[in-house]
This record gives C-alpha cells, structure tokens and sequence, in this order.
C-alpha cells in the first residue's frame, strides 16, 4: 500500500491515533500559543487604527477568525459524520462530537465580538439581518448536536443520530456564507475571499492571516485535547491503553 | 503607544472582545486538559487496587 494512504488509514486505529495526539500535543499546544502571541502582537501593535473606524477594527481580528472557524469546524464534522454514517469508522464518532463544543465556542464568539462591534460602529448591538440570524442558527445547531448525542445511551445510535443532523444542518453553511451576496444586509460583503484585489491594506491582512492561522491551530489542539479524553473513557479497560499510560508513567 | 490599550479610541470595546474570546478559549483548552488528568489519575489507581487484590 502507498505509505501516505497507509499512514492516512493508521488516524483511524484507536491505539495509532491515541499514540499520535500523545505524541503531537505538547508541540501543537506551544506552535498554536507562539501564533496566537505573534498574531496579537501584530493586531495590537502592526496594524494601524482604522481611518474611519478607529480602534475598534482591531475586533476583527478575533471576530473574523472565529467567524471562519465556526463554519470551518462545520465542514469538518460533516466530513467526520460521512466517516461514522458510511465507511463506519469507530473513532470519527469522537472527533465528530468533540468538535461541536469547539465549533460552538468558535460561533459563540464570533457573535458576541460581532455584537461587541456593532453597538459603537452601527448603534446597536443587534439586529434580524441575515448574517447575524444564520450564524446564530449555526450555534443552535452545534448545541443541539451536542445535546443529542448526550441524550441518546446507546453510544453507536447516539453517533448515527449526531451524523445525521450534521449532514442535515449542513444546509446552513452556503446561506451563511452567500448571505451577504442574496440578501440585503447591514452585515458587510466578504473583503478576504477575494485574494487577488482585497478590500484591505496588507498592514491589516498580515496580522489577520496570522490570527487565522493561530485560531486553526487552536482548533485542532482543542480538539486533539477532547478527543485523547474521549478514548480515555471508551478504552478504559483496553490492554493497549493501559500500556500507553504505563509508557507515559515511566517516561516521566 | 496605541490609544485602545489606555482604553481610549473605543478600547473597552477591544478590551471586552478580546477578553471574552480569552475566557473561552481558555476554557476550551483546560477544561478537557483538567478532566482528562483527573480520569488518567482515577484509572491508574483503580488498576494499582486491582492489581494488589
């Protein structure tokens, strides 16, 4: 077998992925925390105040990276629920369900450092315009996912429920995204996806790159965190797991 | 330096989003960090106790 597809196929072997997010951790925790530094660095200090906006631009650079994120996690979990609904992979279950928590967060702050904009740039902190109600929409759907795989005891109907709605909600993404191009809003257009002739100075994308990067690191240490506790609890009796932690417990 | 970080130029704005996405950022980095700690401590003992009995 190619050693790239097999090494690809090994993330699906409980034992394999347990070893490799062990392993993977303490390196991806201190990458994603020097990012996150420099990008906040950047914002703070690199980027110039807004001419018209002032100061209060500089939420952009938490707002829009979680902005992204939030549909970014979403478009993964979908991935993971086609791994758990059609080629029955055990552990996509856990990555599926970590990541709605993480996914939630992402949108939570997004709306609120949205809100946190809004009230000195708009006059108010919210309003019924597409953008706004279709992420809020987004929030929902992460909770009610989360909620039920939580309320279904049976773990493997509990992951089928949860891949379902996914696909289901997956339907929120493209109004999301296209909801400032079909609607009339007060949500502005998207300036970042078109790269060749962005609508912001390079003084001000640098440090949102940087963030963007910070906050895609963020999601996969998080989620590497949720996930190597979910195989705690599901392999607790495992032989495997007991000599991975013993390892550990020497190596220390 | 900048005027937000005297909380000037809209800077409790800055401030209050910037702290918020760290309040949950770092709850989403401890909180599986501290339960899984606390599940791997739980686990070994109860493999130290079955292995004496």
């Amino acid at each position: 077998m190619n050693p790239i597809l097999k090494w690809l196929y090994q993330w699906a072997i409980p034992r394999v992925l347990f070893a490799r997010i062990e392993a993977g951790l303490p390196w991806l925790s201190a990458l994603a925390a020097v990012t996150l530094l420099l990008g906040l660095g950047l914002s703070f200090f690199y980027a110039p105040a807004d001419y018209q906006q002032g100061e209060a631009f500089r939420i952009m650079y938490v707002h829009v990276p979680a902005a992204w994120l939030s549909m970014a996690v979403y478009v993964a979990m979908a991935g993971l629920a086609l791994s758990v609904l059609v080629w029955r992979v055990e552990v996509a279950q856990y990555a599926l369900i970590s990541s709605a928590p993480i996914g939630a967060a992402f949108t939570l702050m997004a709306l609120v450092t949205g809100a946190i904009w809004g009230q000195p740039m708009w006059g108010t902190w919210w309003v019924w315009d597409a953008r706004l109600t279709s992420e809020l929409i987004l929030l929902f759907i992460y909770l009610g996912i989360y909620a039920l795989y939580e309320a279904i005891e049976d773990k493997r109907q509990a992951a089928k429920a949860a891949s379902l709605m996914t696909l289901v909600g997956l339907v929120n993404i493209p109004i999301i995204h296209y909801s400032v191009i079909w609607w009339n809003t007060l949500h502005q257009p998207p300036s970042l996806s078109k790269l060749d002739t962005p609508s912001i100075h390079i003084d001000m994308l640098i440090p949102l790159l940087v963030m963007l990067v910070a906050f895609k690191l963020l999601y996969v240490v998080w989620l590497f965190l949720r996930v190597r506790l979910a195989l705690l609890l599901a392999y607790a009796h495992s032989a495997w797991l007991g000599e991975a932690l013993a390892r550990k417990g020497e190596e220390k | 330096m900048n005027e937000f970080l005297l909380m000037g130029g809209y800077g409790v704005y800055v401030w209050s989003s910037f702290l918020f996405c760290a309040l949950v950022g770092g709850y989403q980095w401890l909180k599986p960090l501290v339960e899984y700690r606390r599940q791997r401590a739980l686990l070994r003992r109860q493999w130290r106790e079955e292995a004496l009995r």
